[in-house]
């Protein structure tokens, strides 16, 4: 057993006649380098380390974290989980999982390679990352930060129901934003590349992408108000994935707010739509063995073919829809209670390259990057308003840019409009993966 | 009163000493120590039901490192001598080799600010909190039959921190926050909407005192009623009224973050060099305040030790000044810098914002209404996001009307909004005589969020770009 797995088992072992305890613990070693004109401008390193523990009596749960992995301060965690189960209203449905037999996937997200890898090459390849962006392009002249961030985790669950989990990972990542300018026109744009290890980092791509997209965004100008098809590029439309994966949560179901309530085997979206979400896939950034209940992860087709198959549990949400966990127990770390939620959601690809979908489109916008997400969607009435940065299409080609612009539409009507669905899947830091998408309308408000 | 020392049970006054000693051993030229004890407790209720209690406690220092313009930054949660030192040595070897030779300054114990909170919400039994949530839940269900679902949620946070540096700064704080936020949705022909409210201060539970809870939620749930009669929102250009208090957030994205000098001193932001020069009407005074008692913003000090103040950044339209950490202040050669602030001791400091606001015009506000042939009017704004390179920025409406010559008409749906910052500061042509802070926010930069206040009259910009649906 790791020193987290023993702990953990500790805590359990503490449990009361009529109560479970579950106790989740975690730890992250983390390196952050920003970078900037050619000098180090931060250089973070540390350890991070703590617990979640949820106590449930009679039918009550109580939770409480602590940023610490100390027996002391793991014991003073479960008397304040325990005394705050002591105010929850009692529910038949509320309790942690028993065991369900589930095998987890035997996943591969570990490389030793990260840990042995020195500081100072961390520090060169931001540097050398600053670098390869100012020399690419005359137009680029200035570079807002360059960044390296690594981490190294591991996780440990178990409950007094006989539940048990431990998994761990690694991940790194480079980043940079880049400003392009042309007198006093000023645009910018971030490319990134992320790997497991530092040798499956492709800093040739992050750079290249961060100068094409904010090149391409000067002279742009504010275009008149209108309807027009609107392709996402595969950062946008993971976005707008992993909204769609968030209204499909069973417990809004049973709460009466999600879009989708009465809408299972009914077609929600265009033939052609099929979402998934598959932590089970090591290629997914948010790839796992266990949910954050410790139930094994496994893969839930939420739709298919534009019609609802399925929502998302986890287990208190499952007992009270009378259904079983999908292992969609997810939570924000330690501090946080699970909740429902998905980790890898992806659209199945279609057959189309970039390049296809906008000679089908024709003529439209395509949508390089949104901005106002959470104060612009409301996943409960379904309307969306966001600002856009991008290009418009014409005759299937990309035209002039286009700044200060927004576009609207509701999740109802963007999912039955999906006209195309990309080949190009992309799977992002993030617990999405997008692909190049095409909606046959939306309304594009400027000018 | 007793006079206490905010923070000194952190870390004692000789450890802060050896600590800045080894920090600086490499050759850095400043060297920090920032601890913090934070706890907080939430108590949500969601479907009628209290559905969880949760509480948590974080305790910890970070250490900085400054050797020139790099940083070195470690964070422990041992606050022993021994972790201490170890951090300290892991963020100074950014500074190896460095020729720094600073020395540590005395430590000069800055006094506390006095205690303003009346009643610690620890104090108060958590069924006394439940039953806050139970009343909201109540008086919103009240509100008519097309309330289909009620969340509400109190927050509550202690957060006790304590900083000193190699320049002699020892300072400490004991800041209590309390949150309470309740949202309804209701359910009709049109499909579902959401109406919320929250309130939040820095102050002790007696904050309810000031507040009705009864009432937040029935607002909230009026708004999400109302809206269910709403037409899509117009999407174009158009003037737009926004009320008293809600729309602090304008002034937050369209300059607040661009005057913010870790922006200014990298050329991302559009108010780069442009101190002494009109960047708004003459109508905009623009305030940063971090001294106002009880406002969500407030501090006594920032996360580097410093005093707050208030600081004038737009003075009848022409900028004034920008908003300072130690880091970029040190390098302009200024000093008392007063918004350098972090999400946590895990965390490095910035120029951050406290309570931002617009001073009062002169305008009859409803005589704002009735000068505006058409137009949007937005009586409830909720966050936005800026580009501080393009200058770029989007704002949520979550209760906006239409107005139709000079009256309030229709209800609308909710939308962005977006502008640029320049065009939207020059273009606010009539500002209000009903000032007001506006609702509690947390401010998202680089990954950290931090609790600011917003506020500001009525006014009117003469064009801004409505993100609507409307054909």
């Amino acid at each position: 057993l790791s020193e987290l797995a023993e702990l953990a088992e500790k805590v359990v072992g503490w449990s009361r006649p009529g109560e479970t305890i579950e106790a989740y613990l975690s730890r992250g070693t983390e390196t952050d380098v920003h970078v900037y004109g050619g000098d180090i401008e931060s250089l973070s390193s540390a350890t991070t380390a703590g617990a979640g523990i949820r106590v449930v009596a009679g039918g009550r749960q109580g939770f409480a974290s602590v940023g610490s992995l100390e027996v002391g301060a793991l014991a003073e965690a479960l008397a304040e989980a325990r005394d705050n189960a002591g105010f929850s209203s009692p529910e038949p449905w509320v309790g942690l999982p028993a065991p369900d037999g589930a095998r987890p996937a035997v996943l591969d997200l570990w490389r030793d390679e990260l840990a042995s890898y020195p500081t100072e090459r961390k520090v060169a390849a931001a540097l050398d990352l600053e670098r390869q962006v100012r020399a690419l392009d005359p137009r680029i002249n200035r570079v807002e930060s360059a960044q390296w961030a690594d981490v190294s985790g591991e996780m440990a669950l178990a409950s007094s129901l006989g539940v048990r989990a431990a998994d761990r990972s690694t991940a790194c990542y480079l980043s940079v934003t880049a400003v392009a300018g042309e007198g006093a026109d000023s645009k910018e744009a971030y490319g990134y590349t992320v790997g497991r290890a530092p040798s499956e980092l492709v800093p040739t791509a992050a750079a290249g992408d961060a100068v094409a997209r904010a090149v391409r965004l000067l002279g742009a100008a504010k275009p008149r108000s209108a309807h027009l098809p609107v392709v996402f590029e595969p950062r946008v439309s993971a976005r707008f994935s992993s909204l769609v994966g968030s209204s499909l949560s069973g417990e809004r179901v049973l709460k009466g707010t999600s879009l989708f309530a009465d809408r299972l085997g009914q077609p929600v979206a265009a033939p052609g739509f099929t979402l998934v979400d598959d932590p089970t896939n090591d290629a997914a950034w948010g790839a796992s063995c266990f949910d954050d209940e410790g139930l094994a992860c496994r893969r839930n087709i939420m739709v298919q073919d534009g019609v609802l198959q399925c929502f998302l549990y986890d287990s208190t949400a499952a007992r009270r829809a009378g259904t079983s966990s999908t292992a969609n127990a997810a939570r924000a770390g330690y501090k946080s209670a699970p909740g429902v939620g998905a980790r890898a959601i992806y659209l199945v690809p279609g057959t189309l390259s970039p390049q296809d979908i906008l000679a089908q489109v024709g003529d439209g916008l395509l949508v390089q990057s949104v901005s106002g997400f959470h104060s612009g969607v409301n996943s409960i009435s379904g309307d969306f308003s966001v600002g856009v940065e991008g290009l418009l299409i014409k005759d299937g080609e990309l035209a002039s840019p286009v700044t200060e612009v927004t576009i609207a539409s509701s999740i109802q009507r963007m999912l039955q409009g999906v006209v195309a669905v990309g080949r190009d899947l992309e799977w992002l830091p993030s617990s999405a993966a997008g692909l190049t998408l095409a909606i046959s309308e939306m309304s594009m408000s400027g000018a | 009163v007793t006079a206490t020392n905010n923070g000194e049970a952190l870390v004692d006054e000789a450890t802060v000493a050896t600590v800045l000693s080894r920090a600086l051993a490499t050759g850095g030229d400043f060297a920090e120590i920032f601890a913090e004890d934070r706890r907080g407790s939430v108590v949500s209720l969601d479907d009628g039901r209290i559905e969880d209690l949760s509480s948590g406690r974080e305790r910890g220092a970070g250490i900085r490192v400054v050797l020139g313009t790099t940083t070195g930054f470690a964070h422990t949660a041992d606050l022993s001598a021994r972790g201490l030192l170890a951090a300290a040595e892991a963020a100074s070897s950014v500074a190896s080799g460095g020729g720094g030779g600073a020395r540590q300054a005395p430590l000069s114990r800055r006094p506390d600010r006095p205690s303003l909170v009346e009643v610690l919400p620890t104090t108060v039994a958590k069924a006394d909190k439940v039953e806050l949530l139970r009343r909201a839940d109540a008086a919103a269900r009240a509100a008519g039959g097309s309330v289909r679902q009620v969340s509400a949620s109190y927050a509550e946070g202690r957060r006790q921190v304590l900083v000193a540096n190699s320049e002699g700064v020892l300072a400490g704080d004991d800041q209590v926050r309390v949150r309470f936020g309740v949202s309804v949705v209701a359910s009709g022909d049109t499909g579902m909407q959401t109406g919320t409210e929250s309130v939040g201060a820095t102050m002790g539970f007696e904050m309810f005192d000031r507040y009705d809870v009864d009432a937040l939620a029935r607002s909230a749930a009026g708004r999400a009623l109302l809206k269910l009669g709403a037409r899509p929102a117009p999407s174009g250009t158009m003037p737009v009224v926004i009320k008293r208090g809600s729309g602090g957030v304008l002034f937050h994205e369209a300059c607040g973050h661009g005057l913010e000098a870790d922006h200014i001193a990298k050329s991302v932001s559009v108010f780069t060099g442009q101190v002494g020069e009109q960047v708004a009407s003459p109508l905009v005074t623009l305030v940063d305040d971090g001294t106002m008692s009880h406002e969500w913003g407030a501090l006594a000090i920032d996360d580097e030790g410093h005093p707050t103040a208030r600081n004038v950044l737009i003075e009848d339209g022409v900028l004034t000044d920008y908003m300072w950490d130690w880091l970029r202040a040190r390098k302009e050669g200024r000093p008392a810098p007063a918004n350098g602030r972090r999400q946590s001791y895990q965390h490095l400091p910035m120029v951050r914002m406290t309570n931002t606001f617009l001073l009062n015009g002169d305008a009859d506000p409803d005589e704002i209404v009735r000068q505006t042939p058409n137009g949007v009017y937005v009586a409830q704004l909720g966050g936005g996001q800026v580009n501080t390179t393009t200058g770029d920025f989007v704002f949520g409406m979550t209760e906006a009307y239409l107005i139709e010559n000079g009256v309030l008409t229709e209800p609308i749906r909710d939308a962005n909004l977006i502008g640029n910052g320049p065009q939207a500061l020059r273009d606010i042509d009539v500002v209000g005589n009903d000032f007001a802070m506006g609702r509690p926010g947390t401010c998202g930069k680089q990954g950290q969020g931090v609790p600011v206040g917003m506020g500001q009259p009525t006014l009117r910009v003469r064009a801004l770009t409505i993100g609507g649906t409307a054909r």
